[in-house]
């Protein structure tokens, strides 16, 4: 045990390990952790998919076996006393743990029994807990019908129906609404005050960091970072940057500051471009086209994610792999020479509508998935749809790719009536699944071979075509390499590749970078930016606030309607006010939702 | 004590909530099983019935004419007159019929002179169990056939006929009296070890069971509460197939309901203790459908004896019907529906029953760990 004056943390972790072992190979998950954890405290473990954050939760759960290291939740060692650490502890799965086919109340009366609640005090917590999670009017609702929102705050209940020493949520706040994640992280604040809890959390919304006491910060199994987030971030104080210039477009200048030695992130934030740079660089040094403005530097105050931009750059950079790709306009330069001249003049020529969507409904039996929803999209402009998981966001992609009929409404897509010409329209559509929808028991080289002859490219195109992408997007070092073990961010490039393997006039991103780390993700945007200056049209769907802001227009959704509709800036003016001068798209989000009535009990 | 009752309370009450409120368990808990009689009740039959069959006779008389009425007399046939051999080979290659039956110029003289058996029968040899089938009904036929025949010529004319009836193919008893029976091992089979591998497998796929093992419960409770009601089903699942295997089918029940009750009981254990293994292993439905389906289903299928006899299989795959847990269950079910409680069938394999139930219920305890890994 531990020292005997204080007492011991909440949690201890020393030099632990974990390893997998797949088909033979064996993936190590976590490498060499040690840290501790503070009672009465909001731990964040933060990091991109495959960071190794359910592993460690799962270790301090009890739920692996401790291969290496030694762990102890509040002095107890979960090696030697796991059923010990299981009494000590709340544990909510990803996606709540939940039983969908069971109501309100019979989940919080089934995790009331098994953590042996006596009854005389289950009323009293149940009621507690219902008033916290404001689910008291959906107590006899079946929790499969409940909101991704409502999900969360049951799960969250049903693992406080005793009141655990330590907190434990993987991933609660993925893919639920705004507002929820903000009532979620209210409720927490409230018990690590009120009740002295303990709470860690994994997180791959890196804004949540702010919010944390402490994050430990986890890339590729390793720790690269803990400490509280304050100071994490001030190491960034002063470096960052929006930039705008007048008469140049955003992505162009994004594409020039990239460029300037000692910048580290340009990102597009609005009608701004962020920068961070590294200390002491002047931005003056950018070079603009003669008769732009002057450049509009304005100092902001550092957000976490730069921070952890930096920290992940220097690790690339000492761990000696190449830096990331900046493709300067390669994308665009292939696109064009493979015939795009055309799209770009009647762009410049004019603002035609390549996607229109007029009162689009979708209805499953009594459920109406997606309610008299309208958008136009131009060509070569990138249009994102924004909203929270059930919003009705995929649904409506798949009308726009025809794989589903619509309800009711009109939908045409290149020209096309997609009512009587899905097929047609569909030679012109690029898609992107969510997740990885290529055939992972396929090399790269094979997925691409196989998409060419999908999409019936042949002869000289066809090998053209498959060159152009093994270029483009540098798939050439793991051509050979079945795709299924291929890091995330490759394999998003290499579905991006296989999307747009036919030169598609309008490419489908379903949630593109979702749980990729942040990047990675910054290189898929280049490119998307590169396509869309090349006059390809791209439509986006996502719930990350941060991917939002690199569209040029947006619609946010939610229950199947469309709350807002328009560029980044515009929707934010919304929630502009005296007291938030510079709301953020989240900031305005929530405002927008707030404004709307809230579904009824019955 | 007490609260480990608590728990395992509120763990079977959400089972049951579950399967009430899962039209998928109820739909292989009865649906399966029930279309599983109605198929096998009336679809599959092993008696010959209206089996269309050439006949070709070459001097036709009195005497031919009495032997094809035979035929057409009972159900297990259809003739059909061809002129030429020739002919009926050719529809037995087209498989408009399913045998020739071929009466030469000579039969009436053999017959009256030596009583031998001078007719000529091919069968389509393709579907070899039908054939036999083919060959055993006719020399019923032809038996009967001659005794009608020394009957009617009186044994004045001392004609030495002596039929041996060889009762090859259950002639008497419907096969449906042997099938029907043996279907409560597959529908046992069905909710115990499939029903049982995809219910803790979708608790896999949706987390739920990530989330019940890192509260209070411990190991034993979690499968308590998952045997106990597929072990009721199960049961619900054999006492339905009996009732209309009996009130529908009219299969005779000649055993103790207690012996049945019994021996299903232990069958189902075992069963269940796969289901549990095939869910230690198997954590996405899918590869718990199938596993289940290759490991239990389809053995209790071919290798219980339930349709094929195990005596007929080469020894070794008659050694490999040892290890499925069906084929000592067909045993005691055949016994308990046509001939009643033979202890000598029933008490070894019943010892064998409780021998795979002890080990699969063991096996499954000793890897399951409230532990992902």
């Amino acid at each position: 045990m531990s020292s005997e004056s204080e007492p011991p943390p909440a949690l201890r972790l020393e030099n632990v390990s974990h390893t997998f072992t797949a088909g033979g190979r064996a993936l190590r998950a976590l490498e060499d952790i040690s840290t501790r954890s503070a009672r009465g405290a909001v731990t964040g473990v933060i990091g991109p998919d495959g960071a190794g954050k359910t592993t460690l939760l799962r270790l301090v759960a009890g739920l692996l076996r401790l291969q290496r290291g030694r762990l102890e939740v509040f002095g107890v060692d979960v090696a030697r006393d796991p059923d010990g650490v299981r009494r000590r502890i709340g544990y909510m799965p990803q996606r709540f743990g939940l039983y969908e086919d069971l109501t309100v109340r019979e989940n919080l009366d089934l995790y009331g029994k098994l953590q042996n609640v006596a009854p005389a005090e289950r009323d009293a917590r149940d009621r507690e807990l219902l008033h916290m999670t404001g689910l008291g009017p959906f107590m006899n609702r079946l929790a499969g019908r409940l909101s991704g929102g409502m999900k969360q705050k049951l799960g969250l209940a049903c693992t406080l129906v005793r009141v655990p020493m330590l907190l434990l949520l993987d991933e609660p706040t993925v893919g639920v609404d705004p507002v929820s994640r903000r009532e979620l992280w209210e409720i927490l604040a409230h018990l690590v005050h009120a009740e002295r809890l303990t709470v860690i959390l994994s997180t791959a919304y890196l804004d949540e960091a702010e919010r944390c006491q402490r994050v430990l910060l986890l890339h590729q199994g390793r720790l690269v970072g803990a400490a509280d987030p304050a100071s994490f971030t001030a190491a960034a104080y002063g470096r960052s940057f929006h930039v705008s210039v007048s008469g140049l477009g955003k992505r162009q200048l994004q594409e020039r500051i990239a460029r300037v030695p000692g910048v580290i992130d340009a990102t597009i934030q609005g009608a701004f471009v962020r920068v961070v740079t590294e200390s002491g660089v002047q931005l003056t040094s950018v070079a603009l086209p003669p008769k732009s403005g002057p450049l509009h530097i304005l100092s902001v105050p550092p957000r976490f994610e730069d921070s952890f931009v930096t920290l992940l750059k220097s690790i690339r950079a000492s761990s000696g792999s190449r830096p990331p790709v900046q493709p300067r306009g390669g994308a665009e330069r292939a696109m064009r020479s493979a015939g795009a001249t055309t799209a770009r003049a009647t762009r410049a020529s004019g603002q035609d509508a390549v996607i229109i969507a007029e009162e689009l409904t979708r209805r499953f039996g009594n459920f109406v998935a997606v309610d008299g929803v309208s958008f136009t999209v131009r060509r070569g402009e990138i249009f994102g749809l924004l909203g929270a998981n059930g919003a009705g966001k995929s649904t409506t992609f798949r009308m726009l790719c025809g794989l589903l009929p619509a309800s009711a409404g009109t939908l045409r897509v290149a020209g096309f009536d997609l009512r009587r010409a899905a097929a047609s329209a569909r030679g012109r559509i690029g898609y992107m699944a969510q997740k990885f929808s290529l055939y992972g028991d396929l090399s790269v080289l094979e997925n691409l071979r196989f998409f060419a002859s999908a999409y019936r490219l042949e002869g000289p195109r066809r090998r053209a075509r498959i060159s152009w992408a093994i270029e483009e997007f540098e798939l050439a070092p793991r051509a050979q390499d079945v795709s299924r073990e291929l890091p995330l961010g490759f394999k998003q490039r290499l579905g991006l590749a296989c999307a747009l393997m036919h030169e598609p006039d309008i490419l489908f991103l379903d949630e593109p970078t979702s749980g990729i780390d942040p990047l990675a993700r910054r290189e898929f945007w280049w490119r998307i930016n590169a396509l869309a200056e090349s006059g390809v049209t791209v439509l986006v769907t996502t719930h990350f606030m941060e991917e939002a802001e690199y569209c040029d227009r947006l619609a946010i959704l939610a229950q199947g309607r469309v709350l807002a509709r328009g560029d980044p800036e515009s929707i934010k003016d919304r929630a502009r006010s005296a007291a938030r001068p510079e709301p953020t798209l989240e900031d305005a989000f929530i405002a927008l939702l707030q404004a709307v009535p809230q579904p009824s009990a019955a | 004590m007490s609260a480990s009752l608590e728990r395992l309370a509120g763990l079977l009450r959400k089972e049951a909530l579950q399967i009430m409120r899962d039209p998928s368990a109820l739909a292989i808990a009865f649906l399966l099983p029930a279309m599983l009689l109605v198929l096998f009740g009336y679809g599959v039959t092993l008696d010959p019935h209206n089996v269309p069959l050439a006949v070709v006779v070459e001097r036709p008389d009195a005497l031919t004419e009495s032997f094809v009425a035979q035929l057409r007399g009972t159900s297990y046939f259809t003739p059909e007159s061809f002129l030429s051999i020739q002919a009926a080979d050719r529809a037995l290659h087209s498989r408009q019929v399913s045998g020739i039956v071929w009466l030469r110029e000579n039969f009436t003289r053999r017959v009256l002179s030596s009583g031998g058996a001078p007719i000529g029968v091919f069968v389509n040899g393709v579907d070899a169990n039908t054939a036999r089938l083919i060959e055993g009904y006719l020399q019923q036929v032809w038996a009967k056939w001659l005794v009608a025949r020394g009957r009617s010529l009186g044994s004045a004319r001392g004609l030495p006929i002596e039929v041996e009836p060889r009762v090859r193919f259950n002639p008497a008893v419907s096969s449906r009296d042997y099938l029907v029976p043996g279907l409560i091992a597959l529908v046992m089979t069905l909710t115990g070890a499939l029903l049982t591998s995809l219910v803790i497998a979708r608790e896999w796929e949706r987390g739920t069971l990530e989330a019940l093992m890192a509260t209070r419960a411990t190991i034993q409770e979690i499968l308590l509460a998952k045997l106990v009601p597929n072990f009721v089903l199960g049961m619900g699942g054999m006492l339905a197939t009996l009732v209309l295997a009996v009130t529908l089918f009219g299969v005779p029940f000649r055993g103790s309901l207690l012996v049945l009750t019994g021996a299903s009981a232990l069958f189902l254990l075992a069963a269940l203790g796969m289901g549990l293994l095939i869910s230690s292993v198997a954590r996405n439905q899918f590869v718990a459908g199938q596993i289940a389906v290759i490991a239990t289903f389809l053995p209790a299928f071919i290798l219980s004896g339930f349709v094929f006899d195990i005596g007929s299989m080469p020894w070794g795959i008659r050694l490999l019907t040892h290890i499925v847990a069906a084929r000592y269950f067909v045993a005691i079910l055949q016994s308990e529906f046509l001939a009643g409680n033979l202890w000598s069938v029933i008490a070894p394999n019943a010892v064998a029953l409780c021998v795979m139930a002890v080990v699969f219920l063991g096996a499954a305890r000793l890897r399951a760990r409230k532990r992902l890994d």
